[in-house]
């Protein structure tokens, strides 16, 4: 039945290249954990993005009951966290992936670093990494306010002062970040628009471009 | 034309479409003929590396259940008290800026300056380290720079971390999401509903009790209304109202607390004699919403 449903829409759209492309490439044995151990170093790649869909999904999850302004987002946060069935562990994955997130995401810096897997040819790679290590870490500086506790509204404030500190444009960036002149109402909207449209959008790109690029060059050999 | 059904063309499209016919098996490629052992990502690897994932989930899952997401009080832009503390990743950049030479004046450097050079030597490393040779051990500049950043990124960390604890104790202040918890916990040993963290307590029609006592004057001078506000209504749930203070707590109690703190409440007995507390415990317990 559904090998031939498959059939069907493969003879018209011939779409087993599409997928085939990512699905046929070799994991060879010197990243295999199951013939040495020691290549669990090669995992850390695959766990953060294991993490980053746990954040999506979660993330999905969260947005049906938070609600970004000032009156309202920290009173659905502790109603989400409190009286909605599962809402805790949903939240606590968020609050606690983005903190592994960070972590993994550490780890495969490191583990591409210290393997010299970023040398040529795979410099461009390297470089879109290291692009989405800075958009993860805004992704947690936008994420922390939202709750809207005291810890998120003083630790932005904090934030943002530092921000603006950087000379000549450094008051445009606390301006568009504070949406104003204080954390208010407007920065809560902009930091939740940032955190839940604008930095995943450019996160996906480039976790497309990371991983087109890793499957055209394949990873990189023995040391 | 190349879309008629003569079997003799080279290539073969579906109806009047650009798709090609295609007459391939649909068979996965053999990796055997690999150097060393081998194997297809999919389905071999992955079915592995799901099992690894699903141990992970459940771990995971495990751990937000054990340990909830905190939460503290609503924020409140008034709260002078709060010592503000970023997220534990951005802690070695808070720790750094607080060091001579990359603040006040030399701020520039802090933020811009050796950041700049940090992360952009990141960014730009494979530019920077160009050589061929791939071992750690036989780069001793790149790996070098690294491991320090590494010490020095761990050293910061800690060493904030370390600061902010300090700074809870010397402030005697528990940190709120703790707080809270604890509160939630004791309301629900005595099966009561959670404590309200969204709406403060309705103390305004509470008055104040002989308001020309010179227990006020001597608390506005002890500095016990900065925190719990000139008008007396402190600012629950965090600084509990001295209006109607006399209903909740007897003029021992108060002593006590006075004298030694409690909580994120400072302790008293330096800054003020035992005549001066026990001036101010009476003239509080005087305070009671039914003295009229």
């Amino acid at each position: 039945m559904f090998k031939s449903v498959y059939n069907w829409i493969d003879e018209r759209l011939d779409i087993t290249p599409l997928w085939r492309d990512v699905a046929d490439h070799e994991v060879p044995e010197h990243v295999n954990p199951a013939h040495h151990f020691s290549a669990f170093v090669y995992c850390f790649g695959g766990l953060t993005f294991f993490i980053t869909v746990i954040q999506i999904l979660s993330g999905m999850f969260l947005t049906m009951y938070y609600v970004p302004d000032i009156l309202n987002a920290y009173a659905s946060v502790d109603y989400l966290n409190h009286k909605v069935a599962f809402g805790g562990i949903v939240r606590g994955m968020h609050h606690f992936g983005a903190s592994l997130v960070i972590v993994m995401m550490f780890l495969h810096t490191l583990r591409v670093f210290f393997t010299g897997s970023y040398k040529a040819p795979r410099e461009m790679n390297w470089v879109v990494g290291m692009l989405i290590f800075f958009i993860m870490l805004g992704l947690g500086f936008t994420g922390y306010l939202l709750p809207w506790d005291n810890k998120a509204y003083f630790a932005t404030k904090v934030g943002v002062q530092i921000a603006e500190s950087v000379p000549y444009i450094g008051p445009y960036i606390g301006q568009f970040l504070y949406g104003g002149d204080i954390v208010g109402a407007q920065t809560l909207t902009r930091f939740f628009a940032i955190h839940v449209f604008f930095l995943p959008g450019a996160l996906l790109a480039m976790l497309a471009a990371h991983f087109l690029m890793i499957r055209k060059q394949g990873i990189s050999g023995p040391l | 034309m190349a879309h008629g059904h003569k079997s003799d063309e080279k290539v073969v499209f579906v109806g009047d479409s650009r798709v090609k016919k295609n007459n391939h098996p649909n068979i996965p490629p053999d990796y055997t003929s690999f150097p060393g052992k081998s194997e297809a990502f999919i389905p071999n690897f992955l079915l592995k590396e799901w099992m690894v994932g699903c141990v992970v989930l459940v771990g995971f899952l495990v751990w937000t259940i054990a340990e909830p997401a905190p939460l503290g009080y609503p924020a409140d832009p008034t709260n002078a008290a709060f010592i503000p503390m970023p997220d534990w990743y951005f802690l070695f950049l808070y720790q750094f800026l607080k060091y001579p030479y990359v603040s006040q004046d030399y701020i520039v450097l802090g933020t811009m300056g050796v950041p700049g050079v940090m992360f952009g030597g990141l960014l730009l490393a494979p530019f920077l380290d160009t050589g061929k040779e791939r071992r750690f051990y036989r780069r001793p500049i790149a790996s070098s720079l690294m491991i320090l950043s590494l010490i020095a990124t761990v050293y910061l960390t800690v060493i904030s971390w370390d600061h902010y604890q300090h700074q809870l104790e010397i402030t005697n202040t528990i940190p709120e999401h703790h707080i809270r918890e604890e509160k939630a916990r004791e309301a629900a040993a005595k099966g009561e509903e959670a404590p309200s963290t969204t709406k403060k307590p309705e103390t305004a029609a509470v008055a104040i009790v002989e308001a020309d006592d010179p227990a006020h004057k001597l608390m506005e001078q002890s500095k016990c209304l900065t925190c719990h506000a000139a008008d007396m209504k402190g600012n629950p749930p965090q600084i509990p109202a001295l209006r109607g203070i006399g209903d909740v707590l007897s003029k021992e109690e108060i002593v006590a607390t006075v004298t030694n703190g409690n909580g994120n409440m400072p302790a008293f007995k330096d800054s003020l004699s035992a005549e001066q507390i026990d001036q101010i415990a009476t003239w509080l317990s005087k305070q009671k919403a039914a003295a009229e």
